[in-house]
């Protein structure tokens, strides 16, 4: 039996019939629509690796069923930049050195996109490092990681307050 | 005594914390590793891991696995897809025995027994489902006591016995002493990418995606076993996603995919599931470890005697060399470091960041700690004591060593004067138990082999190539800096080319030695490719550098110029227009030459501090500062060597309270094999940690005074945060990771 969804990704529409009900988002992403910026890490939810905004919310991708986003709004770390600007936490995480390999780093960017966005940790280092503590880096980059969600939560703070003022 | 090697007079972009070059690429996803990439026609092959740990497979139901739509072949003992080399010899360094279905015999829990290969992962995970394997079990041995331990002829990559000095003697002279036994467990790296394989074949040359710590030497080692010249494989490595020493040899999952990708005649990938990482890639081999230090009556150290049992597999041997870590650092009498292996059915362990030194260390620390205790004395002051001026046992003299330095470099930043010399005596506002402990830190300063290739383009801009492969210490950034120090150019204007195998060979990127090593063959090639610019400008009469001695000339912001006269010099573009507008390559190597490793011990060195807060009822541990000082020689890139040593301590921290394979007795399973249930630090477990580079100028551990920073963070911090659990609650717990029960229960 196939099903076909329809979702938008990075602002694209896409319309995808999938032959296999067991196809995860991740896998989605990865293999079908060739996004392979969204990475695995476990396939359990144990990992954070996978983490993309779905409508807003940060989501692990390899425990979402495709099926299941079906209307959705996905953004995933492809998404991010505007042309050559870089979005406030990618630009954070470069100048905090917020990674080494840079495999968890995608997952890290969206948690923390979300995280801010959720903005119930601010720029607070001890609740960021709590809301952080679904991505796991065996790099163990932790330290820029926090200091770089803390000084985007700051820049995007002044952004919003200057564009309202 | 080799002369001291003349160090580069300026250094241009070295030593600035420049942020990583491959930096835009991480943060928008567009950095490609091995899984990331999709040639036309691929297909998924998923290996199916044993569920026992020794037996062997009576039978699967390969037809079922067969008829699920998708599934493109199966691969059995009973099919199995044939190499030509053979898996079990080991004709090569790092050469580990492999299980491609050779055998229907199980010597581990999670060895490949089968291989699915399907159009989709969804079709070839449900076929590996459906193959539903019939075992007959025997009893399995996974621990320490489950087998008669053996003489092994080497421990890692080392001697499994050293002696210096009179041991018995010294135990003998021994006024004080402590005999003690610790136990670390198996551990497995984890990296957050797991192994995985893009294979493609044409005639016969292969392609490969894969994450890879060798790139170069690693052709060889595909070659022998798909029996192709090497050279007919493309190893493509740009970015590995972590390897602590797992991805530097071939394993077996992958090489059943290459084969398969042969075999049908399509692109194969593979990619570990993450509870495959727990077996066939390598792991940090369990220890127990025997260690007696004796003191004379003025607390100098007569004797330290250092054994470990190491675990290892039944058919193949890894032993972790943790005894050879007591080799090096303290200044006694006598010093033995031994090793017995132990064969258990468990995948054979393998180099895991900081093999030996890791597990080594945190044993010899404690230990440290509880002769110091035993002698009444404060843990600094007594390694103070024992302080070595040259090398225990050989006399080297070091090639430098600032270990002084990082001890009281350390010691001021953590406020260690005020450390009541009594356990359990400070408490912190909330009632909460404080402990502080410390550790020495100890790496050795390795170098490896490796070639380069400089161009000085037309254009002025310069060209520099090596197989050298970044696993996230920053070889992309670091390396470029060297070698736009050797081309006289700003970094900008260098384009750098790595991580494919058909560059010159980039050497390991291994044993804290990748950027001495690639660094040195970037900088001799740099070096060469000027020479060569030099006399050709000064071999033109129409050059204002006709007739100036090459020796003198030197490149300075992409011109060369007379030393001490940089009135009087041209840039790279005109000097190479005039000649003919060929590009002038050069070409460089580096490695260490054996008279000067004759000649000096060389290691790194570090002291790290540790502040730990229990709960006086429920013993839950938290480290709240971490404070490591490092003396590593010259450092290239602060800004990443700062990022590697936390790193390396927060990899400290996982040993001390986190990492541990459990094995079910029954099954021989490792039973939180899983992201879930074996645990490492998350972000919220590092809070306090800072890190200080201490200066420190070596002339002769190579051309450019570096050691690395990739490992040396590990060692010294284990200690360090075990003896601070011992100063807070005042229990000694002797087997690692450290735990609640354990504190519960008094030690
Ligand atoms: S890959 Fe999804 S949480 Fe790990
Ligand atoms: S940067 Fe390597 S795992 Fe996070």
């Amino acid at each position: 039996m196939s099903h076909s969804i329809s979702l938008t990704v990075n602002g694209a529409r896409h319309d995808v019939t999938l032959e296999d009900a067991r196809v995860t988002l991740l896998d989605l992403l990865r293999e079908r629509l060739q996004m392979p910026g969204t990475k695995k890490g476990c396939d359990r939810g144990q990992c954070g690796a996978c983490t993309v905004l779905v409508d807003g919310r940060r989501v692990n991708s390899c425990l979402t069923l495709a099926v299941t986003v079906d209307d959705s709004d996905i953004v995933t770390i492809e998404g991010l930049a505007e042309g050559d600007s870089l979005h406030p936490v990618q630009t954070a995480f470069i100048e905090h050195d917020g990674f080494q390999c840079g495999y968890c780093t995608p997952g890290q960017i969206m948690s923390a996109v979300g995280l801010i966005a959720e903005g119930h940790a601010g720029d607070d280092l001890e609740r960021i490092r709590e809301g952080m503590s679904g991505n796991i880096c065996r790099c163990s980059a932790y330290k820029g990681i926090a200091e770089a969600v803390q000084d985007a939560a700051r820049r995007m703070a002044a952004d919003e307050e200057r564009k309202s003022a | 005594m080799p002369d001291p090697i003349p160090m580069p007079t300026r250094f241009g972009s070295s030593g600035q914390p420049v942020t990583r070059r491959d930096g835009v690429a991480k943060v928008t996803g567009a950095a490609t590793f091995a899984a990331d990439n999709h040639p036309n026609g691929l297909l998924h092959a998923v290996y199916v891991p044993a569920t026992i740990a020794r037996g062997r497979v009576v039978s699967m139901d390969v037809a079922a696995a067969r008829a699920h739509p998708g599934v493109v072949e199966v691969y059995t003992p009973d099919n199995s897809l044939k190499l030509a080399g053979d898996p079990d010899a080991k004709p090569f360094m790092f050469a580990f025995r492999m299980h491609v279905l050779q055998t229907d015999r199980i010597a581990y829990a999670n060895q490949p027994i089968a291989l699915v290969v399907a159009e989709t992962i969804e079709a070839a995970n449900e076929g590996a489902r459906l193959l539903a394997p019939v075992y007959e079990a025997e009893t399995p041995r996974v621990t320490l006591d489950d087998a008669e331990g053996y003489k092994p002829e080497a421990a890692g990559f080392g001697a499994a016995e050293t002696v210096h000095g009179d041991v018995e003697a010294g135990h003998a002279a021994a006024a004080k002493s402590v005999d003690l036994t610790y136990e670390t467990p198996s551990q497995y790296h984890n990296a957050m990418e797991t192994h995985a394989v893009v294979a493609e074949w044409d005639g016969d040359r292969l392609t490969l995606d894969l994450p890879n710590q060798a790139i170069v030497m690693s052709k060889a080692a595909y070659g022998y076993y798909f029996g192709i010249p090497p050279q007919n494989v493309l190893i493509r490595s740009p970015y590995l996603g972590g390897g602590f020493g797992s991805k530097a040899m071939s394993h077996a999952p992958v090489m059943l995919a290459i084969a398969a990708a042969r075999a049908i005649g399509r692109p194969v990938k593979l990619m570990l599931r993450r509870d495959q990482m727990f077996g066939p890639v390598g792991h940090r081999g369990a220890t127990r470890q025997h260690i007696r230090i004796g003191i004379d009556g003025d607390a100098r150290m007569t004797v330290l005697d250092h054994h470990s049992l190491s675990a290892t597999s039944t058919f193949d041997d890894f032993i972790e060399p943790a005894a050879n870590a007591s080799q090096g650092l303290y200044d006694a009498g006598a010093l033995r470091s031994s090793h017995t292996g132990v064969r258990l059915d468990v995948g054979t362990p393998g180099p895991m960041r900081a093999p030996g030194e890791a597990s080594g260390s945190a044993v010899l620390e404690c230990a440290m700690d509880e002769m110091a205790e035993a002698a009444g004395m404060d843990p600094l002051e007594f390694r103070l004591k024992n302080y070595a001026e040259t090398e225990p046992g050989t006399g080297k003299p070091y090639s430098s060593k600032a270990l002084r330095e990082c001890y009281a470099q350390g010691a001021e930043h953590f406020g260690w004067a005020g450390r009541p010399l009594e356990a359990g005596t400070m408490r912190d506002e909330a009632g909460m138990l404080v402990g502080w402990g410390m550790g020495t830190a100890l790496f050795h300063a390795p170098m490896f082999a490796a070639e380069a290739r400089a161009t000085l383009r037309p254009d002025g801009t310069g060209l520099v190539e090596t197989g050298a492969a970044d696993m996230g210490q920053g070889a992309w950034t670091a390396l470029a800096q060297i070698a736009a120090d050797a081309l006289g150019l700003p970094l900008d204007k260098v384009e750098f080319r790595a991580g494919t195998s058909d560059l010159p060979d980039g050497g390991v990127a291994g044993g804290s030695g990748h950027t001495a090593t690639a660094g040195g063959a970037l900088h001799s090639a740099g070096m060469d490719a000027i020479a060569r610019l030099a006399e050709i400008a000064t071999a033109d009469p129409a050059s204002p550098l006709h007739g100036a001695g090459n020796a003198t000339i030197v490149a300075r912001d992409g011109r060369l110029v007379v030393e001490g006269d940089e009135e009087r010099g041209e840039d790279f573009a005109t000097i190479i227009a005039r000649a003919g507008g060929e590009a002038v390559v050069g070409t460089g190597g580096a490695s260490r030459p054996p008279e000067a490793g004759a000649a000096h011990a060389m290691y790194a060195h570090g002291a790290v501090f540790a502040e730990v807060k229990v709960d006086p009822e429920l013993y839950q541990m938290r480290v709240t500062r971490l404070v490591g000082a490092f003396a590593a020689g010259r450092i290239i890139n602060p800004k990443l060597a700062e990022s590697q040593l936390y790193g390396g301590m927060i990899w400290g921290l996982s040993f001390a309270l986190h990492e541990e394979a459990r094995h079910d007795r029954r099954t021989g399973r490792i039973v939180n094999g899983d992201l879930a249930g074996y645990h490492v630090p998350v972000n919220a477990d590092v809070t306090g940690f800072d890190v200080i580079t201490v200066h420190e100028d070596d002339p002769y551990v190579n051309a450019l005074g570096i050691k690395g920073v990739g490992e040396i963070g590990i060692t010294g911090t284990v200690g360090a945060i075990a003896n601070a659990i011992r100063h807070a609650t005042g229990t000694r717990v002797r087997r690692f990771p450290i735990r609640i029960e354990d504190l519960l229960a008094g030690g």
